[in-house]
């Protein structure tokens, strides 16, 4: 089967208004805290950006993005990876699995490890078998959900507590450090959370829930992020890589072994989403089947959100994390968030109007519109409806982000050594 | 001899990846410390007495039938390299909407039953536009939509269920349901024609949704292989660029694609609802959509392939208690599947190369003799 699975259109960048990254990076949060801060005195919905709401955003975050970053990681090596889910899997078993038993190091190490297994496994597939990406990943998915409850029946049942679906609590803790001063001792962001003034307040909010108790888990995790940058924009290594991504053929008449730095791009791929499997298990304490939830296909939303960058790929998210942690924090809130994608998909709806496109004009318009009904009539939504919030926002976002996308050229294409 | 031999290599590949599987699994459980072969006796024991070997055919029967609906769902779509993943919401919306269409009706028989199946392939269908109408417009990839779009399903259905499409008449307490169906609208079932087979009969009926598989079946098989819809799915999968130079509109074919598998997952729900649970409710089976996904794969997308496929399927599911009773993981049969479709692919692709190889050196057998050297300096450049 020969498929390009990768139907997004490349569109070059436009030289003549050539804006630095970090800028656009910079202006674009600050512009989120705007839009919240907005949100927040027109709602009065203060959890939208309090401390509390911006630790569980990190938490929450953290899974999605480090997923999105193996995947990152793959394609920029030119293998799609839509087992991810599964390998996210396979790192929450390993996690809960060790945890309980031996604290976090080792649920660490469980669960990079058994991400990574679930890596090779889709290395060996297609890359060795030349097996569509794409059936590979979803094979994986599959045989990683099974694997874990046969797994789970045959370690986890009866012992201290554990079962067919859970482990047993982790034991131990994790170290977690604060900023001095600004978020710890004098807590001079908590101070400035507490007045409530629009966008300080909300900037204190989130930079102090973002800078207290942070665990070195989490640090290290973050700190990954500049790494991956670092190493594929940066060095020979990432040259080689991302060569293999967008020119494997090409790649090897210069010598580059494709087939090594993909079964290594793949591998630790695995090993970054079985790194966000433990984050999902320390947050919950234990290992509880499907708490994985869909995080690693959201991960992969949030890498092609991000245009295959890894700071793009972050913003996403910390959106998805966002939504994430307003509706487990507080359902409530969450109908304040339609007054935000109203506004947003009519300034869609106005952008596609000018550029002559009806089709999306009328969806973005009609959307938008329901969404502004939805926040002027409705009190509240349903439950049900509010668990929806992340898969829902992904879809919008989606739908908005990915016209001026390029991913690797050769991201899911079937590549075999010798035929250059 | 050719169709034989035709025959032989469309059937080797997945035999041979069905023995691997088994194989990988035994090696797994001996290395995690379960006895293989009480785990595979168990998986093909059907039991002493007449009456449980009904039973679990029945089982089998019954198990398959939603399997092949689902495998045949995804398998149009990937006809043309669409990923439909998303049979799972698609079925979960259009089962819960036709329960409730069906349980507010009051209609004779045969009509009865065609509203439900018609508003069932319709809810699949609308559902499935959004991730097409998405990729059309917007570019965006299917994969992800679907997907996303499952887990809103889980919601939506939960919403549906639990508040404008509850049973009125019944009380407060339990879990939420929609109205059950009327006699009309209940599937008579296979029972005494197993003794037309000199079989018992099974103490319960084999889904009358049988019948309506097997004309899916038939239906999509025609479909694909003998009508221009057809040919433009297969050729837009095959080359999609030759496809939209020949005048194949590559947008239009994405959305009735994708409407058509939606409209096939909508009776996927349809032989639980009808011949079952004859209501909706938060118990109702999940996780059908994704196995037709593995079981669209192992089939490699051909109706027949298919069948066999979600026998194969039905047949380890069926097994899961009569492990348990061995005291082995009754989720050994999931991982045989997994395995199953992982060695299946891989089986395929090696298949593929094998073929290609040899067809490579008949070519060259028959070549003249001058061009042979030619052939041979540049496949020795390949290889370098």
């Amino acid at each position: 089967m020969t498929v390009d699975t990768s139907e997004r259109t490349a569109v070059p960048a436009s030289p003549g208004r050539r804006v630095s990254r970090g800028r656009v990076l910079l202006l674009g949060l600050a512009g989120v805290v705007v839009l919240l801060s907005l949100t927040r005195v027109v709602t009065g919905a203060d959890v939208l950006t309090s401390s509390g709401t911006a630790a569980a955003l990190l938490v929450l975050a953290l899974p999605i993005a480090l997923a999105g970053l193996g995947g990152l990681i793959a394609e920029r090596a030119g293998v799609v990876n839509i087992g991810l889910e599964g390998m996210l899997i396979l790192g929450t078993w390993g996690a809960g699995w060790a945890g309980f038993q031996w604290g976090p190091w080792a649920a660490l190490l469980a669960a990079v490890v058994g991400g990574a297994l679930g890596g090779l496994l889709h290395a060996v597939a297609t890359v060795t078998f030349g097996v569509n990406h794409i059936i590979s990943g979803v094979a994986i998915n599959l045989l990683a959900a099974g694997f874990v409850r046969f797994l789970s029946e045959l370690f986890l049942v009866g012992r201290s507590g554990g079962g067919a679906t859970q482990s047993a609590s982790i034991v131990g803790s994790v170290p977690s450090l604060s900023l001095p001063v600004l978020s710890s001792g004098p807590d001079l962001l908590g101070r400035l959370e507490a007045t409530r003034l629009p966008v300080l307040a909300d900037l204190g909010g989130l930079l102090g829930g973002l800078t207290r108790d942070v665990s070195v888990f989490q640090i290290v995790a973050v700190l990954l992020f500049p790494l991956v940058g670092w190493l594929l924009w940066r060095t020979r290594l990432g040259l080689r890589w991302r060569s293999s991504g967008e020119a494997p053929t090409a790649a090897e008449t210069l010598g580059v072994d494709v087939v090594r730095i993909r079964y290594l791009a793949v591998t630790l791929s695995g090993a970054l989403a079985g790194f966000g499997g433990l984050f999902l298990v320390l947050f919950a304490g234990r290992y509880i089947e499907g708490q994985t939830g869909g995080r690693g296909y959201i991960g992969l939303a949030a890498m092609i959100f991000g245009n295959w960058r890894p700071g793009g790929l972050l913003s996403g998210s910390l959106l998805f994390g966002f939504t994430d942690a307003l509706r487990l924090r507080a359902p409530d809130a969450v109908i304040a968030l339609l007054l935000l994608v109203a506004v947003v998909l009519l300034v869609l709806a106005v952008v596609s109007f000018v550029r002559h496109r009806r089709v999306a004009t009328v969806l973005a318009g009609a959307t938008g519109v329901v969404a502004l009904l939805g926040w002027l009539l409705l009190d509240s939504l349903p439950l049900q409806v509010v668990a929806t919030t992340p898969y829902i926002v992904t879809l919008v976002v989606l739908a908005v982000a990915s016209q001026s996308l390029r991913p690797p050229r050769a991201a899911g294409l079937p590549y075999r050594r010798g035929q250059a | 001899m050719t169709a034989v031999r035709r025959l032989g290599a469309a059937l080797a590949p997945p035999a041979v990846a069905v023995l691997i599987a088994l194989a990988i699994t035994a090696l797994l459980l001996t290395v995690l410390g379960v006895d293989a072969g009480t785990a595979l006796r168990a998986l093909v024991d059907f039991g002493g007495s007449a009456q449980g070997q009904a039973n679990q055919l029945r089982t089998l029967l019954s198990g398959a039938v939603p399997l092949f609906l689902a495998g045949v769902a995804v398998s149009v779509a990937f006809r043309m390299n669409l990923f439909n993943i998303g049979v799972e919401g698609q079925y979960r919306v259009a089962t819960v909407c036709a329960a409730y269409v069906g349980g507010e009706l009051a209609l004779p028989m045969p009509l009865h039953v065609l509203v439900i199946v018609l508003v069932a392939m319709l809810a699949g269908a609308a559902y499935a536009a959004v991730p097409a109408v998405l990729k059309v417009t917007r570019g965006v990839n299917e994969v992800i939509t679907t997907i996303m779009l499952n887990s809103i399903a889980v919601g939506l259905a939960a919403y549906l269920v639990a508040g404008p499409f509850r049973d009125s008449t019944a009380g407060e307490g339990g879990n939420p349901t929609t109205r059950p169906l009327g006699e009309s609208a209940r599937l008579p079932g296979f029972q005494d024609s197993f003794l037309l087979l000199g079989l018992q009969p099974p103490t319960r009926p084999v889904t009358g949704f049988l019948v309506v598989a097997v004309v899916v079946g038939v239906v999509v098989a025609l479909l694909v292989s003998r009508t221009r819809f057809g040919f433009e799915l297969r050729a837009s999968g095959a080359n999609p660029t030759a496809a939209v130079a020949s005048g194949i509109p590559a947008k239009a074919m994405v959305l009735r694609a994708m409407l058509l598998s939606g409209a096939l997952a909508g009776l996927v729900g349809l032989p639980e609802l009808l011949s079952e649970d004859y209501s909706y409710g938060t118990s109702f089976t999940s996780g059908l959509g994704f196995t037709g996904i593995a079981v669209a794969l192992l089939g490699r997308n051909s109706v027949p392939g298919i069948a066999v496929a979600a026998l194969l399927f039905s047949f380890l599911d069926r097994a899961g208690p009569s492990l348990e009773t061995q005291g082995i993981p009754p989720s050994v049969s999931t991982i045989i599947q997994g395995t199953v479709v992982l060695t299946v692919v891989v089986v395929n692709e090696v298949a593929a190369r094998l073929l290609a190889r040899r067809e490579d050196r008949r070519v060259r057998g028959r070549t003249e003799p001058a061009a042979v050297p030619a052939a041979a300096a540049q496949q020795g450049e390949g290889r370098a």
